[in-house]
């Protein structure tokens, strides 16, 4: 039996700050291991984003009445806040786009139109769909090549092996900050140093860092870094585009409309400065709003602590789960995040899905958006638990407790 | 609740599957998926006239997909096309409901009842038939066009 404790964040404390883990007619009560998907939200995100709609309710940098000005005030200050979440320098350095998805997009195509011909861009062999197809797309664009960064046994990055890839061709190197299948937790500050000593610039997909561990970008000296709302605690609808000034301002705009012009006359246009003119539209308003309540919820408890929490609970997890006879585990168990993605015997993962929801755990399978991992892993499809600030060693007990159900209806002995 | 999803027969097609495999020459190929999960089934058969005379399968994806793409090769060869029509009709009722399970007409397939309780299941039951129904589909419009 294992022998961790795990007590450096009271998890039933939080728990009861979301209305989802409040007993509720309409509801059967859940153990909610799918956050590497989204994760549930607090009900101070909600109240936020209710309060903004009920009291608040106008466009933003439009009104010069009362309640436009101070919805403009609003969006401004949660930009503010993402910047200090961040360790941006300026604000201006935040783009507000609709998710992780879209903030490489972007990069993909305005930073991407500077792409000559045999330019070759890096991207590494665990990454997300998000992180390869924008990618792809744009070297076929521009008659550029896509250079892949394949991973060790062990499922980690080798910096010597990107020391090998890395040529005066080389112009962007795009890594995820944490695998959402193999949990590997990337050194990016150090693929930054030797992106930039080769003259690369790079961006870091944080989908799924940002809600886990703290991060800065000053720090990490990343060109673009890219994640979603909805994964930190926050709504969907909702992502955000850090990139270092000095490159935001080269890029050319990403849509074209309104709030992202200086002056338009049928004979010229002139462009806003950064951020507006990334910004084509009306902004997801009440999303920013409630995802400024979420780094709010985040960082009460303390991203320091939450990692530590979460890594004493993965551990947990780690040892109770060689219980399990037949259990495949993919990437590192030195150190990872808290997802934990697996294989049971010949049981499919989505047939250990079904078994685990009649046990009321909500679980993952499938191939993770990342098809040539599963490739590479020699398995199209995985199941995989993720954890959040809110789970316990009691939840991980009950995985475990489904997993022996698992091996029972299939018969495996 | 569960054993009835995951019966001994289910299980016993999943593990050892009639027809899994290729046809040397094969007349029809068909392939059909669920994207959202993963599930994928390619069908390949013969005819003779109207007979379909040899079917085989192959794909991946989970217990109930796998051992459903079983249970039609075992269950359709031999009918014709026609009938496997009909018989295709019987599965959909089966699945949602509309016909009771028949151990006489229906053999293992009856099993497959099992999924009503779990609606985001029936789609993995009925990727197989799906693929065939499909291709017949083509083959009629073929022959209607000639």
């Amino acid at each position: 039996m294992a022998t961790t404790t795990v007590r450096t964040i009271d998890a039933k404390a939080i728990r009861e700050l979301f209305p989802f883990f409040t007993p509720h007619e309409e509801m059967r009560s859940l153990i909610y291991l799918d956050n590497g998907a989204t994760t549930q939200k607090p009900r101070a995100v909600i109240e936020r984003m209710v309060d903004f709609y009920s009291y608040h309710n106008a466009n933003v940098h439009r009104g010069a009445y009362g309640v436009g000005a101070k919805a403009s005030e609003m969006f401004e200050n949660a930009r503010e806040r993402i910047a200090q979440f961040l360790n941006a320098k300026e604000s201006a350095e935040i783009i507000i786009t609709k998710g992780t998805t879209e903030s490489i997009n972007l990069v993909a195509s305005t930073w991407g139109e500077s792409l000559q011909p045999g330019d070759e861009i890096i991207i590494s062999e665990m990454e997300h769909h998000a992180n390869i197809l924008p990618w792809m797309q744009l070297v076929e664009r521009k008659g550029a090549k896509l250079i892949v960064w394949k991973i060790t046994d062990e499922g980690k990055l080798d910096l010597q092996e990107l020391q090998s890839l890395l040529t005066d061709k080389t112009r962007m190197v795009a890594v995820m900050h944490i695998s959402n299948v193999l949990a590997t937790v990337n050194p990016v500050k150090e693929i930054c140093a030797l992106a930039h000593k080769a003259g690369a610039k790079t961006l870091i997909d944080a989908a799924q860092s940002v809600a886990h561990m703290p991060v800065d970008v000053q720090d990490i000296d990343c060109d673009f870094f890219a994640f979603s709302g909805h994964k930190l605690y926050g709504p969907t609808g909702v992502g955000v585009l850090y990139g270092k000034r000095e490159i935001l301002e080269t890029l050319p705009p990403y849509q074209r409309g309104g709030g992202m012009i200086k002056r338009v006359a049928w004979d010229q246009v002139s462009w806003a400065g950064i951020p507006s003119r990334l910004e084509a539209g009306t902004p997801p308003i009440a999303e920013v709003v409630g995802l400024h309540a979420a780094l709010d919820f985040v960082d009460e408890i303390g991203r320091d602590k939450i990692e530590a929490y979460e890594w004493e609970l993965t551990q947990y997890a780690l040892e109770r789960l060689q219980e399990i006879p037949g259990l495949k585990l993919y990437g590192p168990v030195d150190y990872r995040a808290g997802l934990l993605a697996f294989n049971v015997g010949d049981v499919h993962p989505h047939d250990i899905q079904t078994v685990l929801d009649t046990e009321d755990i909500a679980i993952r399978a499938g191939n993770h958006c990342a098809h040539p991992l599963g490739d590479r892993l020699g398995t199209p499809a995985t199941a995989r638990a993720s954890l959040a600030v809110y789970n316990d060693e009691a939840h991980i007990d009950a995985l475990i407790k489904g997993l022996h159900k698992v091996r029972e209806v299939f018969q495996l002995d | 609740m569960i054993e009835q999803l995951y019966q001994q027969v289910i299980l016993d097609h999943y593990r050892q599957p009639r027809g899994r495999g290729h046809l040397p020459d094969p007349k029809f190929m068909h392939d059909g998926a669920n994207p959202l999960c993963g599930d994928e089934v390619v069908i390949e058969f013969q005819v003779d006239g109207e007979v379909i005379t040899n079917i085989r399968f192959s794909g991946q994806g989970c217990s109930i997909s796998q051992a459903s793409a079983s249970m039609m090769a075992e269950a359709l060869t031999g009918k014709t096309m026609d009938e496997a029509r009909e018989f295709i009709r019987q599965v959909y009722a089966l699945l949602k409901g509309d016909v009771e399970p028949d151990l006489e007409t229906m053999g293992d397939i009856s099993a497959l009842a099992g999924v009503r309780k779990f609606p985001v299941r029936i789609k993995c039951a009925s990727l197989a038939w799906h693929v065939l129904e499909d291709a017949l589909k083509g083959l009629q419009a073929t022959a209607q066009s000639k």
